[in-house]
């Protein structure tokens, strides 16, 4: 498929489930209605449904799956192994670690920008370590298992801070930070993460050339003026700002930067800069569908975001490690 | 051990009582005689769920564990029926005698909650005083009242109380209409923000906030609830009818006040 036909229906394919997002929810409104509320604010009480519960949802949907497939895409291309995804390798993981620390010191309520910048720091963290312990020389296996022990010590720490704390709820919110979830977000969110994942995306789109020059390998990249150092910071800035920022909204979601790029990298031509794009809109596209998914299956539940996407990537997981295994890699 | 834990309850009164629920803390603090009551539970002394905090800190605190309650050496456990299965089992296999209170949770079933208290703790007349004073409460608080406001009750997680409660009867009886139970929630459960807001509640209904972040209490500031409380919002302290006891008519008197602000 020629590559600008391919954004097109991906464009159009996150154009109709965001459109299908915010027509499914508990007030049944009926879709002329919805969209008058919407659009004009005709009615009190559906305006304040359209605009302040459902639009939010919708946009976040659209603006953390782009986020998660984006950062899948980078990553993989930069260490040239498809196995490395923020959720699997412990960035959300982190990045929830610094969101929880900030929620429960206070320093979330005592300025604006405090919750997005603690995920981002955890996630900085997270990327710094995976980089050091498994950076281009090591193979799949060292970034698998340094990506299980950043995950595990961010997991546990996260459980940590929420079994202290003086609120009776939060310890039940082990769940929500490990699995995300978008029910009753708002647009104070959007706001909050728009410009992180604004900035991140962009340097993370900045890699493309480079990232098609790595896969002749890092000599003759070198020789076409791409510096790895500065990839290598691009990297860990750009992914930390789109994935602190998302995880700060919604929790830790897994596998959708596994499995949105594994699925689009045939049809791109398995060129990294042109699987960036794609994986963005199609990261969208992942994450509007599961989000629109665990609202008609468990209507009143807050079935969790990362259950279904796990559903759908833990198997597509194994076969990849399987794959990689018979390749010897 | 088996055979002093039995004669003593049938010999006469328990001297040593030992409270492992919040709610037979309620009834025991209000009933017990001077000393017969050893130990309360530590919810008991928390003022955010505890409506006898400062007098439940007299008495000694326990963890409602079966060692720590064993050690005390008591001849009457008194528990709530979601007490632990293991810590009530327990208790029993040592010898102790552990008795559960049924919780009411109906208005008309308080009554029997108090003089059931009463006779195990061998205070039947302090027990029918209090029964007094808890009809004579309640009969001064209820009035006729033509205007029902339409109000809902809304917690963390958009947790909320249906028909069949005792926060329904006693938004009934201030004169509220439950719209939780209106839109066929039956106990205690969830309703989507988005319903909600649908259906426009004259009056919002929440608790006390706790210390400390939860994502559950979020759906408090949300913009959208925040936009419907301009109508109107009041709070009833979760501690003063979280137990079926006497102590709802602190709860009832604080709804009979929000219906008159309504109007």
């Amino acid at each position: 498929m020629r590559f600008p036909l391919l954004l097109g229906v991906l464009a159009l394919l996150v154009a109709g489930l965001f459109a299908a997002s915010l027509l499914v929810g508990p007030a049944g409104i009926v879709p002329a209605r919805a969209l008058a509320a919407l659009i004009r604010g005709e009615g009190v009480a559906e305006t304040l449904v359209m605009r302040e519960i459902r639009l939010p949802r919708a946009l976040l949907a659209a603006m953390i799956g782009a986020s998660l497939g984006l950062a899948g895409a980078a990553m993989q291309g930069y260490l040239r192994n498809p196995l490395a995804e923020p959720g699997l390798i412990g960035i959300s993981g982190s990045a929830a670690l610094g969101a929880v620390l900030a929620l429960q010191t206070g320093v979330a309520a005592a300025f604006v920008l405090a919750l997005p910048l603690a995920a981002m720091a955890g996630a900085v963290v997270a990327v710094g370590l995976i980089l050091l312990l498994a950076g281009r020389s090591g193979g799949s296996i060292t970034l698998i298992l340094a990506g299980i022990a950043v995950s595990a010590m961010a997991g546990a720490l996260t459980a940590l801070v929420l079994n202290l704390s003086p609120n009776p709820f939060a310890a039940a919110e082990i769940v929500f930070w490990m699995m995300g979830s978008l029910a009753d977000r708002s647009m104070t969110h959007v706001w909050l993460a728009l410009p992180f994942m604004v900035v991140g995306g962009a340097l993370l789109a900045t890699l493309g050339r480079g990232l098609d020059a790595l896969t002749l390998g890092e000599d003759a990249a070198a020789t076409l003026g791409v510096s790895l150092t500065r990839m290598r910071l691009v990297l860990i800035g750009g992914t930390a700002c789109v994935v602190g920022a998302g995880t700060a909204i919604s929790g830790a979601i897994g596998f959708i930067g596994l499995v949105v790029p594994h699925i689009l990298r045939p049809v791109v031509g398995a060129r990294p800069s042109r699987l960036l794009a794609a994986s963005a809109l199609g990261g969208a596209a992942m994450l509007l569908a599961a989000d629109i998914a665990v609202r008609l299956i468990l209507p009143e539940r807050d079935l969790k975001l990362g259950v279904l996407t796990a559903l759908v990537g833990a198997p597509l997981f194994l076969h990849l490690i399987y794959r990689t295994r018979r390749e010897g890699l | 051990m088996v055979l002093c834990g039995a004669t003593a309850s049938s010999a006469g009164p328990p001297e040593r009582v030992v409270s492992i629920n919040l709610c037979t803390d309620q009834l025991a603090i209000m009933l017990a005689a001077p000393g017969q009551l050893v130990s309360v539970s530590h919810i008991a002394a928390d003022p955010r769920v505890s409506p006898q905090a400062a007098e439940a800190a007299r008495f000694r605190l326990n963890y409602g564990q079966a060692e720590e309650v064993h050690a005390m050496a008591p001849d009457l456990v008194l528990a709530g029926p979601y007490t632990s299965r293991y810590t009530v089992g327990l208790l029993r296999r040592l010898g102790v005698e552990v008795r559960e209170l049924p919780l009411a949770d109906r208005l008309q079933d308080i009554p029997e909650t108090i003089s059931q208290m009463g006779a195990w703790l061998g205070r039947e007349r302090a027990a029918e005083a209090l029964i007094d004073d808890f009809n004579e409460g309640l009969a001064a608080l209820t009035s006729e009242t033509d205007l029902r406001p339409r109000a809902v009750l809304h917690y963390a997680n958009n947790y909320t109380s249906g028909g069949g409660t005792l926060a329904n009867e006693l938004l009934n009886l201030a004169g509220f209409i439950n719209i939780a139970a209106e839109e066929g929630l039956r106990g205690g459960g969830t309703l989507p923000m988005e319903r909600i807001v649908m259906l426009a509640p004259d009056l919002v209904i929440s608790g006390q906030r706790y210390p400390g972040e939860s994502r559950a209490e979020a759906v408090l500031d949300h913009p959208a609830m925040i936009a419907l409380r301009e109508r109107r919002v009041g709070g009833v302290s979760d501690a003063d009818w979280v137990c079926g006891t006497p102590n709802v008519l602190r709860a009832l008197a604080r709804l009979v006040a929000l219906r008159a602000e309504v109007r």
